[in-house]
């Protein structure tokens, strides 16, 4: 059945700073970029940041999982003066696609008009891929850290190997994201990296977690993006085309759960990215299938979760991913589904998910630098990380 | 070559905390025993252990002594000290534990050439010790 709320809200507004290598972003503080980036989605909206009355965040509504940032403080930061809607989805950065549901939910229900939802990012104080160490672990993770299982990128090797072990999966295919990644930076001022990749260069990268090496790992930068969701009544008076939120969902398995704790779970969430539910729903809701979506923003935090993504969303079967690939598949411009036209997490930067829904945004928008002829449908998905995973579907308008 | 073989990750390094429900693993390693948390009421393992046998949620707990063999289910090779950042060749692996199905755990290979290292291949239990007079259950080739 439809989901009810299909194309009742729209993304109006996104606004980013520039996107900086780890640690050179000071001396701006995280909130003079959160604060850029919500102005910035204001102008490109057309209203005044007083009209903001509602915050949906996810990862909890920290930056980067090391800094807090609070509605009070951007209401002050900004002069937003009542807020009638402020709520965040759980745990981390598998909610970045998922926050725009809730933001429709704010709406939907007469909670708030105006919702926006933003990530920052600044890694110098601490880096996220190697919070280790430091502290001793609670009782659950004294099962996991002294294995040395240090990062999100450790534990996703070991499930990209039981991938490559039951489906013959191989670095090969890994490398094509990667290289196909960077291609779609090299025209883009915003991306961090924009040389091209040879895939002698990917297979001299040092390996961090074999089967993963340095280029399987998304990029660590600092920045923020911030984008803004009404209804599509009000939409229509704004000033850019409205894309619609054609689909959102959040949640995820029991199973998948385990994925970044102890590992329990069966092959067939072993050897995924914990998005099968969020696509069967997501298809169950539009009526839509993989072949209508004409660009694919999948997180990128590792190469192998977006194989295993495009498996998950059935743009090709469980255990066809590197077959897939390989064939070109992925590529802008000449393959079957484009892939993180905006150069991803890869290439770009790593905003936690944010620059996935800008890119769908200006891609339905028709105003993106690698844009895809009469995009009409793009899927954006959250991070492959601890539940929630999420997933949404815009919709732009003909 | 023993330069080639997996080590241990510094074991002065390595910090664990336990609760009521976790301890029990924890004092069976201290006598270099491999258990895991058994449901006493329908017998079906869990690992951690918490405190709700998510089957059945009966609280009461097993402590078995198991055969101390495990099958390998997914591993990564790792080449760097994620303390000190130095040069150090380190195997975490996700295991089946023999004797306790459904429970996995996570732990590492050590002694191993991590290229004959394979998925379904059978390792033993050894013991280290680690910071605080705790022991920690690692494995080796079988
Ligand atoms: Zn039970």
């Amino acid at each position: 059945m439809t989901w009810e709320h299909q194309d009742k809200t729209a993304i109006v507004g996104v606004g980013a700073t520039p996107y900086y290598p780890r640690g050179t972003s000071e001396p701006r503080t995280i909130y003079e970029m959160a604060g850029d980036a919500i102005l910035g989605a204001c102008e490109d909206a057309g209203i005044n940041v007083k009209q903001i009355d509602g915050f949906a965040y996810y990862s909890g509504a920290t930056a980067g999982y090391t800094d807090k940032m609070d509605t009070a403080d951007f209401m002050e930061l900004l002069g937003i003066p009542e807020v009638t809607f402020t709520a965040s989805l759980t745990s981390g950065g598998g909610g970045s696609a998922g926050a725009a549901g809730l933001a429709t939910a704010a709406i939907v229900s007469g909670q708030a008009t105006y919702v926006v939802t933003v990530m920052a990012l600044q890694q110098s104080k601490s880096r996220l891929g190697t919070v280790f160490g430091q502290i001793a672990p609670d009782p659950i993770n004294s099962f996991l850290q002294p294995s040395g299982l240090v990062g999100p990128g450790h534990l996703m090797s070991v499930l990209a190997r039981r991938h490559m072990h039951l489906y013959g999966t191989s670095r090969d295919a890994f490398a094509e994201i990667v290289m196909a990644t960077r291609e779609n930076a090299v025209n883009r001022p915003t991306a961090v990296r924009r040389n091209p990749l040879t895939k002698e260069e990917y297979f001299n990268a040092p390996m961090i977690a074999d089967p993963l090496c340095r280029l399987d790992f998304c990029l660590e930068t600092d920045g923020a993006v911030a984008f803004i969701t009404t209804s599509s009544e009000r939409a229509k008076d704004l000033k850019q085309k409205p894309v619609y939120i054609h689909g959102c969902a959040h949640g995820g398995t029991r199973d998948w759960g385990r994925a970044f704790a102890w590992m329990g779970m069966p092959d067939e969430a072993f050897a995924s990215a914990g998005n099968k539910p969020i696509a069967n729903r997501l298809w169950n809701d539009t009526g839509l299938s993989p072949k209508d979506i004409d660009v694919a923003l999948l997180y990128d935090h590792f190469s192998p979760m977006v194989l295993m993504q495009l498996e998950d969303y059935g743009f090709c079967e469980r255990g066809e991913g590197d077959a897939f690939v390989k064939s070109g598949a992925i590529r802008y411009g000449t393959g079957s589904i484009p892939v993180n036209t905006h150069g991803g997490q890869l290439s770009e930067a790593y905003i936690i998910g944010m620059t996935h829904v800008r890119e769908g945004v200006e891609q339905l928008r028709g105003t993106a630098v690698n844009q895809v002829d009469d995009a009409e449908f793009a899927l954006v998905t959250g991070g492959p990380a601890s539940l929630p995973v999420s997933g949404l579907i815009l919709r732009g308008d003909k | 070559m023993s330069d080639n073989l997996s080590k241990m990750l510094p074991g002065d390094r390595i910090k664990i905390t336990t609760d009521t429900c976790t301890v029990g693993f924890w004092d069976k390693a201290k006598e270099h025993k491999l258990t895991a948390c058994q449901c006493a009421s329908c017998g079906r393992f869990r690992m951690p252990p918490r405190p709700f046998c998510p089957d059945c949620q009966s609280k009461e707990i097993n402590w078995p002594e198991l055969p101390g063999t495990a099958t390998v289910y997914s591993f990564a090779v790792c080449h760097k000290s994620p303390f000190s950042g130095e040069e150090l060749l380190y195997i975490p692996a996700v295991l089946d534990i023999d004797g306790a199905p459904g429970a996995r755990l996570t732990s590492n290979l050590v002694g191993f050439d991590p290229d004959q290292v394979e998925i379904g291949m059978k390792v033993k239990v050894d013991w280290y010790s680690i910071t605080e007079d705790w022991v920690l259950p690692v494995f080796v080739p079988a």
